[in-house]
């Protein structure tokens, strides 16, 4: 459905930054961008909506050309149908939540889309306040029903829960994932997270650099089909402890520290600060580096 | 005590700051926004009547508003516009000498916004001239205000410029600070501290007046 082929050089301050971008998007995927900042995750997300203008190549969305450097066609983005989810959220400061949601509205639009998204997103008691007076939860469920208030085919996440909690990250990628669902979107997410990562996408696309260095199913990415498991978490290693003849290792998984035993054998593969997943084959757990 | 004098300063304020207002807000917004090579020299262009003296900008305005000039004597055929020495004159000077007391807070105001705002608008399809007037603006309204009052009280404290292209003459370019400067030449000190008076409480009020709504004061006090 998406086919962004793309070179674009970034002026930064001091290198330049080559952006070499080739990704291949399927309709009703949950496509996940992820990589080191500055490997070019969100300019990924500006060259698709538009923001960002590439210095040659294709962008057909739907078998609509977006953007052909050679034939000059360049739609702006007013005109490319995409939900965008900004990492600072963006609300407009002077409309109330509900103003915000109107806004969106295209003039041949019907309102009920804003009342029936302002109940979905639980919002309906919130509509009359202003963005300042929110939660970073609230605003980022203000956030992504605006996004959806033109019924857009392609939702765009740009770090979207980056700046909350624990708690309020697992609420909020159900939200995400109902959404996804529920209006048949092809979603990209930008994110660091790997919990979100497994919890949320289909697929996973690594940038390093500005180039696409791995894409692979989600599962396959994180090398989670290795083992069969009956539960399966993902964290990082906080504490290695030699205890008598076997070690205890202290990973972090969400929020709270588990303590996995391991053997010198193990140990000896993982240090502090590793990503690792952390699963029970019927009863004893294994621990292994991701 | 003659009121024209002030009445005039306030007309030529009024007049100088609505007009500005047209013109400093496409022009910040071009600033804040424009990446074109030119921008420094248009920047620079702007911020001169800062730091220039205001007989400067009166003697080249004098020279080219002169009927013997080009432009002069263009608008004089072509438009039928004498600028030298009337109030039309006085407000193009003034236009110049304030410019940067409007360009200045709605550009910083401008800078100040995310620009995922102005992104945000344009993924939703609203066009530049509606994301301007329906976000951007109602963002930066203390910084309009602030460029509007100082826009105001700055044109009402010229001078320079003023006496170069205006002249002296009363009930067409005789303003305020003309008339204080002439009163005092002839001697007439009660008269001085008149208009001097009325115009050191009224610029006080307005400024006093931003402050107060700008800092939230106002609001509180309503409340």
């Amino acid at each position: 459905m998406i086919g962004l082929h793309v070179r674009k050089t970034l002026k930064g301050s001091g290198k330049n930054i080559e952006l070499q971008l080739s990704l291949d998007i399927k309709k009703g995927e949950f496509v996940t961008l992820y990589g080191e900042s500055g490997a070019g995750k969100t300019s990924a997300l500006r060259l698709l909506s538009g923001l960002l203008t590439p210095d040659v190549g294709t962008i057909t969305v739907d078998g609509r050309v977006w953007f052909d450097a050679e034939k000059h066609i360049n739609l702006p983005s007013q005109t490319r149908k995409l939900g965008y989810v900004f990492q600072d959220y963006a609300l407009f400061p002077h409309m109330t939540v509900r103003q915000n949601l109107e806004f969106a509205l295209t003039k041949a639009q019907d309102g009920a889309i804003v009342v029936e998204l302002l109940e979905f997103m639980e919002l309906s008691d919130l509509q009359d306040r202003k963005p300042m007076t929110l939660s970073g939860g609230q605003k980022q469920r203000v956030a992504l029903a605006r996004a959806l208030v033109q019924q857009p085919e392609i939702l765009i996440l740009d770090e979207p829960l980056s700046a909350l909690d624990y708690a309020m990250r697992v609420k909020l990628q159900t939200y995400i994932l109902r959404i996804h669902k529920k209006f048949k979107l092809t979603t990209i997410l930008v994110s660091h997270d790997i919990g979100e990562i497994v919890r949320m996408s289909d697929r996973v696309i690594e940038l390093k650099q500005g180039k696409v260095i791995k894409t692979a199913t989600t599962a396959d990415f994180f090398g989670l089909n290795k083992a069969s498991a009956k539960f399966r978490f993902t964290g990082e290693i906080i504490s290695i402890q030699k205890e008598d003849v076997i070690y205890v290792v202290g990973v972090l998984i969400g929020n709270e520290v588990v303590k996995v035993i391991a053997d010198l054998a193990e140990v000896r593969q993982l240090a502090i600060g590793d990503k690792v997943y952390v699963a029970s084959k019927a009863f004893n757990p294994i621990i292994q580096k991701i | 005590m003659d009121w024209n004098p002030l009445l005039l300063t306030f007309k030529l304020a009024l007049v100088t700051t609505v007009i500005l207002l047209l013109l400093a807000i496409p022009l910040a917004y071009w600033l804040s926004y424009s990446k074109a090579r030119i921008k420094p020299v248009i920047e620079t262009l702007v911020s001169m009547p800062l730091v220039l003296p205001p007989t400067v900008i009166g003697f080249y305005m004098l020279v080219a508003f002169s009927p013997t000039s080009v432009i002069g004597s263009w608008l004089l055929e072509w438009l039928g516009i004498k600028l030298l020495f009337s109030f039309s004159g006085l407000v193009v000077g003034s236009v110049v000498y304030s410019l940067p007391f409007m360009v200045h807070p709605v550009q910083a105001g401008l800078a100040s916004l995310s620009p995922s705002l102005k992104e945000a608008a344009y993924m939703m399809g609203k066009s530049k001239f509606t994301t301007l007037f329906k976000v951007l603006l109602p963002n930066i309204k203390p910084a309009l205000l602030t460029g509007i009052v100082l826009t105001f009280a700055h044109t009402v404290g010229e001078f320079g410029v003023v006496l170069m292209i205006g002249g002296n003459m009363p009930g067409k370019t005789k303003v305020a600070s003309i008339a204080i400067y002439d009163e005092v030449e002839a001697l007439n000190y009660a008269a001085a501290n008149s208009y001097s008076l009325i115009l050191f409480a009224v610029t006080f009020s307005i400024l006093l007046l931003v402050y107060l709504t700008n800092g939230g004061y106002l609001k509180r006090f309503l409340k």
